[in-house]
């Protein structure tokens, strides 16, 4: 009795993967396990911590929460998504660098993505909005004070760059 | 904490749906924003043989204003009821509430319908449909109904959903009144976990401040959010005095049996019930009397 | 808070602000954890977990589960136990023993049963459910004194629930009690709670039968990890291979999961794959054995009038759950600080170490100071209370004095170094403290409940296990060293080695800083690997807050060797003496002579390709190593229970202003700062980092974090909806400011800092609650301090009033 595979085809990071699930694999295990890539991560699979975080037609979602079938069609971008083609950091990730904003770098990857969507959506957060944004990522390293440093920073060199 | 197995079918259109939900009766759950329903199916406390999935159904996905009302697909997304200035105009509880519901993640994929159907006795949106008297409509392969928030609402996280429904639509009351105040409250653990109590209220003034018409109900001290249309009634033609508030409030707690857990005793909920009413109705009633 | 540019110290790179190297790789999701080694072949393992707190295994059937397509096999304890070796115990009680799988018995809801081995995590938990298992309940015990009773045993064999008792008194206690004015007495209650890492525990193991080796790979924290596995699955040490190059994603402390590793060892060799567990969250929570501290402490100090207290009387309980673990030591290591940063002459300290029907402990950040520390200040607030004397002045007066160092503790440690009134100072200016008190004031009269908390606390620092031979005379440990390997390979890169695991504190920053600053090299281009564990130099980890000086020590004498080396090359072949020489940047010349010089380059190709230029009697190559024991421990404890244990004090001072709504009890943090002195900081933003982050634990502990339990002993906050971890909504804004009071013990004057934060938040959040309810005339001793722990102490007021 072996369960269904239903064929999918998602946008990653701008490249089209498809393959077969079943229809209970998660997203984020899709993406870990079957597309290899593991930058997204688990910290609880029942919608909490946002490690898992990746941006679902441009916003953020728990994709812990998700099933790889409901995905199909749609665009998905991953943490590896936000470096730039050539290899480049982003001016986020690069800030997250110059303020410290990590150390054991596992809930980063969440946390990149729920800044970048703030960053996107309002270029100009204030502190309060920037923790409002990440309040659903959680942090057991760095108390989140570098973490907010970083993602201002960013948005300062980002106003300064499109100045 | 993976899910059990299940089989998936994507609806197309409400039809769809509706003939997926016949044909596979309790065996099927609908799955909209899954913001509630995974982590149930994490935990295997679920275990729907299939999940049918009404995400991509655009004709689920509105806001239309009418008469008396606005009427809401049921997978219309938080985030965006969150973001719509007009709503937030002709139903302003609506986005006072969803700054309390979840996070971000959340909201990018929790949906209106989503959130009445689960029906947790602390929810927000639920408590939203109470004071307001939503109505809940629901399909079937064979036709409609609409339900009062009152008959919708059973007991914790159940409805009256029947296994072959799917909700389409809501219907959110708009006061036409032209002076109407509004306000959300709630103490939590933390920042966007469920109320330990939420409180809301809406309240209208005539031009000298007398107050017209008023709801309020709190969420979170019962089995379904718990609205207090005849307390409400006491409102109207005061000034909503200290004393008056106070009463209200206090009379509306003595009613409560709230449940005790790891977070909060019966005692603190029903302390807190009469807090938050006047805190919210105060609220409301000095919003209401700032409209020009 | 952003560091300075250049070093404030006065060294190259040596405090200045720097990026780590470990970075890059994370903010491109391109970080190495434990799931995501791929292994060709590898199967995966769900737990099968008891839902009693106390029973007696009847049957196992299993053939269900096994029937499953995609199930490879099925463990229980009667195979696993009497193939492996009981885990580790530790302290001296023989009969609690304990294996990844329970045998007989179950002792706490949540206990590993059986083991499912499948072609994917799902079925595996999807088989495991099928795996139906007999039981027969019997009474269970969580409440520490109860269990104390022995009325219900959790491990008959070994006669009582109580497995250490000690009675140690140092100096006069009993004399000072008699001279003191006067006394008080309270009970001051840490309730269980933990680090919880976001990620989980993950292991996975394959056995190569052709070369009889292990290879582990895993999320680990801990000192003698492959030893200890080795041990409990019978092989020799070498045929254990941990590869240490693997990302953890947080531990602080709690990762020592030797439990999960044996049990997935034994399945890879038993089965001839490869074979991963990753904990899922429930798993975790329940039966990952990572809880921490549950206790109480009963305070007695004795004090004059005039605020000086005399003697502290400490009884600490603590419910360990039911099993040893570590958590009998972590009554142990604040011994060395257990009388915090005070000039008191006499403690008895009691501890006494209790198994229950309850989840067992972990090592915790700080093994058990946060708790110590939280219990000291309270006394202190109070006896400022008792006295109607000001709790600055207090502190003031009971802290041991800059020209006091070296000052040795009645329980035998001595600080090293500090400037405790200086870094209050520097707090309470940083706060603006006369400022704050009238804020408080202020939203006093506007019918806010507010209060202000202090906390003065020492983070003993350069981690040995000297507790182990004081709570258990039959365990001699005393060697705790750490080391490192620098080698200049001949392109000339260089490329430092340490033996460990890291999880987020710079290790690899740390490294490459001190060798570039001893070899003049910029660190961007020192590479720093992570051997494996038979290729490592001895390790004891990152426990203890010991890296910085242990590691650092390590790297710095690895350099400093090389830098012989270098020069002494250079003088062989300059045909001079060594002193009539200067090393710059790695060239070398002749004093006055800067024509007379040989380059890093030349001198790396003398050593590694010219052995016709080397000095006779040095080693071609250049490569050294440095092993090194902890400073100062190292010795056995008196008859009378005294003696030295971690060699740096570093200290930290919080300051914290809280309101709290006397409505619905609901408290806000409004300021807080934190004023740290850890020495000289190889690294500022991670020291700061690691401080920011022990401080958003503290305020877990102190608000929101419990592991609670029900009448039947079944954990009941288990998952992240009830277990509270506080985000960037709950932790607010931090400032820290910075001392240095240099260790005379290090090389560059570093103390450790990794437990920064988190040894006095709870301490000062505490103190903070307790001031803004002190006009109710009503306190609150126990953490967490929910809302509603609040605002029945609130309610207290009023019945009372």
């Amino acid at each position: 009795m072996s369960e269904a595979l239903y064929p999918i085809a998602i946008d990653v990071n701008g490249v089209t993967r498809t393959g077969h699930v079943t229809a209970r694999t998660s997203l984020v295990d899709w993406l870990r396990e079957h597309q290899n890539l593991t930058g997204t991560h688990i910290g609880c699979e029942h919608g909490i911590c946002g490690a898992c975080s990746v941006m679902l037609d441009g916003a953020p979602v728990r994709s812990c929460l998700m099933y790889a079938v409901q995905a199909d069609g749609h665009r998905v971008t991953t943490v590896e998504g936000l470096t730039q083609p050539d290899g480049q950091l982003s001016i986020l990730q690069d800030s997250f660098c110059e303020a410290h904003g990590l150390q054991c770098g596992y809930c980063t990857p969440g946390m990149l993505i729920a800044a970048q969507a703030l960053l996107d959506a309002n270029p100009r957060p204030t502190e309060d909005e920037i923790r409002d944004a990440i309040g659903g990522n959680l942090c057991r390293c760095t108390g989140y004070q570098q973490i907010v440093e970083a993602i201002a920073l960013a948005a300062e060199r980002i106003a300064g760059a499109t100045r | 904490m993976k899910s059990p197995p299940f089989e998936y079918a994507r609806a197309a259109s409400v039809e769809e749906a509706c003939a997926l939900l016949s044909q596979h009766g309790d065996d099927a759950k609908v799955i909209a924003g899954g913001q509630s329903l995974v982590p149930m199916m994490a935990f295997r406390l679920l275990r729907p043989a299939w999940l049918i999935d009404i995400n991509e159904i655009a004709a689920l996905k509105f806001v239309a204003p009418q008469a008396d009302a606005v009427r809401m697909g049921a997978c219309t997304r938080q985030c965006d009821i969150q973001r719509d200035d007009a709503l937030a105009a002709s139903v302003p509880l609506l986005r006072q509430a969803l700054a309390h519901v979840g996070h971000v993640q959340t909201r990018n994929r929790g949906t209106a319908g989503g959130s009445l159907v689960h029906a947790d006795p602390s929810a927000e949106l639920p408590l939203v449909a109470q004071i307001l008297e939503a109505r809940m409509t629901l399909r079937t392969k064979s036709g409609t109904r609409t339900l009062a928030a009152a008959d919708f609402f059973e007991d914790a996280m159940t409805t009256s959903v029947a296994h072959d429904e799917c909700l389409t639509d809501i219907a959110w009351p708009v006061w036409r009144d032209r002076k109407t105040g509004s306000a959300f409250t709630e103490i939590s653990r933390r920042h966007g976990d469920f109320a330990i109590v939420a409180a809301a209220a809406q309240v209208a003034v005539d031009d000298d401040g007398t107050c017209t018409r008023a709801a309020f109900g709190v969420g979170g001290v019962a089995p379904i959010p718990t609205a207090f249309p005849a307390l409400a009634q006491r409102l109207v033609g005061t000034h909503l005095e200290k004393e008056t508030l106070r009463e209200v409030a206090h009379d509306a707690a003595a009613t409560l049996e709230p449940g005790t857990d790891t977070h909060a005793s019966a005692d603190y909920r029903r302390h807190l019930a009469g807090v938050l009413i006047t805190r919210v109705l105060q609220s409301a009633y000095d919003d209401a009397r700032s409209v020009r | 808070m952003s560091a300075p540019q250049a070093s404030p110290y006065g060294f190259r790179y040596i405090g200045a602000k720097r990026r780590t190297k470990e970075h890059p790789r994370f903010v491109t999701g391109r970080g190495r954890y434990a799931a995501d080694i791929a292994l060709p072949g590898l199967k995966h393992v769900a737990l099968v977990a008891s839902p009693h707190a106390s029973a007696k295994i009847l049957a196992i059937h299993t053939d269900a589960a096994r029937a499953m397509p995609g199930v490879h096999y099925v463990l229980t304890g009667d195979e696993f136990c009497a193939a492996t070796d009981s885990l580790q115990i530790g302290v001296d009680a023989p009969k609690v023993t304990r294996w990844s799988l329970a045998h007989d018995r179950v002792r706490y809801a949540g206990e590993w049963v059986a083991a499912v081995v499948a072609d994917s995590r799902a079925l595996a938990e999807d088989a495991a459910e099928l795996v139906e298992v007999e039981y027969e309940p019997l009474p269970h015990v969580t409440e520490a004194e109860q269990a104390m009773t022995d009325a219900v045993l959790v491990h008959p064999a070994h006669g009582s629930n109580v497995i250490l008792h000690r009675n140690f008194v140092w100096g006069p206690v009993e004399d000072q009690f008699a001279k003191a004015e006067h006394q008080l007495s309270f009970r001051a209650t840490w309730n269980r709670n933990a680090t919880v890492p976001i990620e989980t525990f993950a292991v996975a193991a394959q056995w190569h039968p052709g070369t009889e080796m292990l290879d582990v790979w895993a999320s680990i924290q801990m000192p003698k990890y492959p030893d200890q596995t080795a041990k409990a699955l019978r092989l020799p040490g070498n045929a254990v291979r941990v590869h240490y190059d693997v990302d953890v994603g947080g531990s602080y402390g709690v990762k020592r999961g030797i439990k999960h590793t044996v049990l997935v060892g034994y399945l890879a060799k038993r089965l001839g794959f490869p074979v991963r567990l990753i904990e899922d969250r429930l798993e975790n929570m329940r039966g990952g054995d990572m809880h921490g501290p549950d206790r109480t402490f009963d305070m007695t100090a004795a004090f004059d009038g005039d605020g000086t207290i005399r003697a502290l009387k400490i009884r600490a309980i603590d419910n360990v759950g039911a099993y040893a673990g570590r958590a009998p030591f972590q009554l142990g290591k604040p011994v060395s600080a257990i009388c915090g940063p005070y000039r008191i002459g006499a403690v008895g300290y009691e501890p006494v170490s209790v198994m229950s029907n309850k989840t067992p402990q972990e090592a915790v950040r700080g093994f058990g100071q946060a708790p110590t520390n939280f219990a000291l200040e309270r006394t202190m607030d109070r006896v400022a209370q008792f006295l109607n004397m000001d709790r600055i002045a207090l502190r003031q007066k009971n802290m041991i004095r800059n020209d006091e160092f070296p000052y040795t503790i009645p329980s035998g440690s001595t600080y090293d170094s500090g400037d405790y009134h200086a870094v209050l100072d520097k707090a309470l200016a940083a706060i603006d403290y006369p400022a704050l008190v009238t804020r408080r004031d202020a939203a006093r009269k506007a019918g806010k409940l507010a209060g202000i908390g202090i906390s003065t606390c020492l983070e003993p620092s350069g981690g040995n296990s000297a507790f182990e031979p004081l709570l258990n005379p039959k365990n001699e440990t005393t060697t705790w060293m750490d080391s490192c390997l620098v080698r200049i390979d001949l392109s000339g890169a260089i490329t430092g080695i340490m033996g460990t695991s890291s999880a987020g504190q710079g290790h690899e920053t740390l490294v490459s800083t001190v060798v570039g600053e001893i070899l003049e090299r910029e660190p961007s281009t020192i590479r720093v690997i992570h051997a494996d564990s038979l290729q490592a130099l001895p390790s004891n980890s990152p426990v203890g807050s010991r890296m910085a000086i242990m590691l650092g020590g390590a790297a710095a004498g690895a350099a400093r060797q090389i830098k012989e080396t270098l020069l002494t090359i250079a003088a062989h072949n300059f045909e001079c003496a060594k002193e009539d020489l200067e090393y710059r940047d790695g060239n070398v010349n002749l004093k006055g002579v800067p024509s007379k010089a040989m380059s890093w380059d030349q001198l790396v190709e003398i050593a590694h390709r010219k052995i016709h230029a080397m000095p006779p009697g040095v080693e071609p190559g250049l490569q050294a190593k440095f092993v090194w024991e902890v400073p100062t421990g190292g010795g056995l404890p008196t008859a009378d229970g005294r003696i030295q244990i971690y060699p740096c004090y570093a200290f930290e001072c919080h300051i914290v202003y809280v309101e709290i709504d006397p409505d619905t009890a609901a408290p806000e943090i409004k300021q807080y700062v934190c004023g740290h002195d850890c020495g000289v900081m190889i690294n500022p933003d991670i020291v700061h980092g690691m401080t920011y982050g022990g401080i958003a634990h503290g305020i877990g502990a102190a608000f929101y974090e419990h592991f609670t339990y029900d009448d039947n002993g079944q954990l009941t906050s288990g998952t992240f909806m009830d277990y509270l971890i506080p985000s960037a909504l709950e932790i607010p804004p931090v400032k820290i400011v910075d001392h240095c009071t240099p260790s005379p013990l290090t090389t560059f004057g570093q103390k450790g800092s990794g437990e920064a934060g988190y040894l006095g938040a709870p301490a000062g959040v505490a103190n903070a609650v307790n001031d803004a309810l002190a006009p109710l005339g009503v306190e609150v001793n126990t953490l967490p301090m929910s809302h509603l722990a609040i605002w029945e102490t609130i309610e207290k007021a009023k019945r009372k009033a």
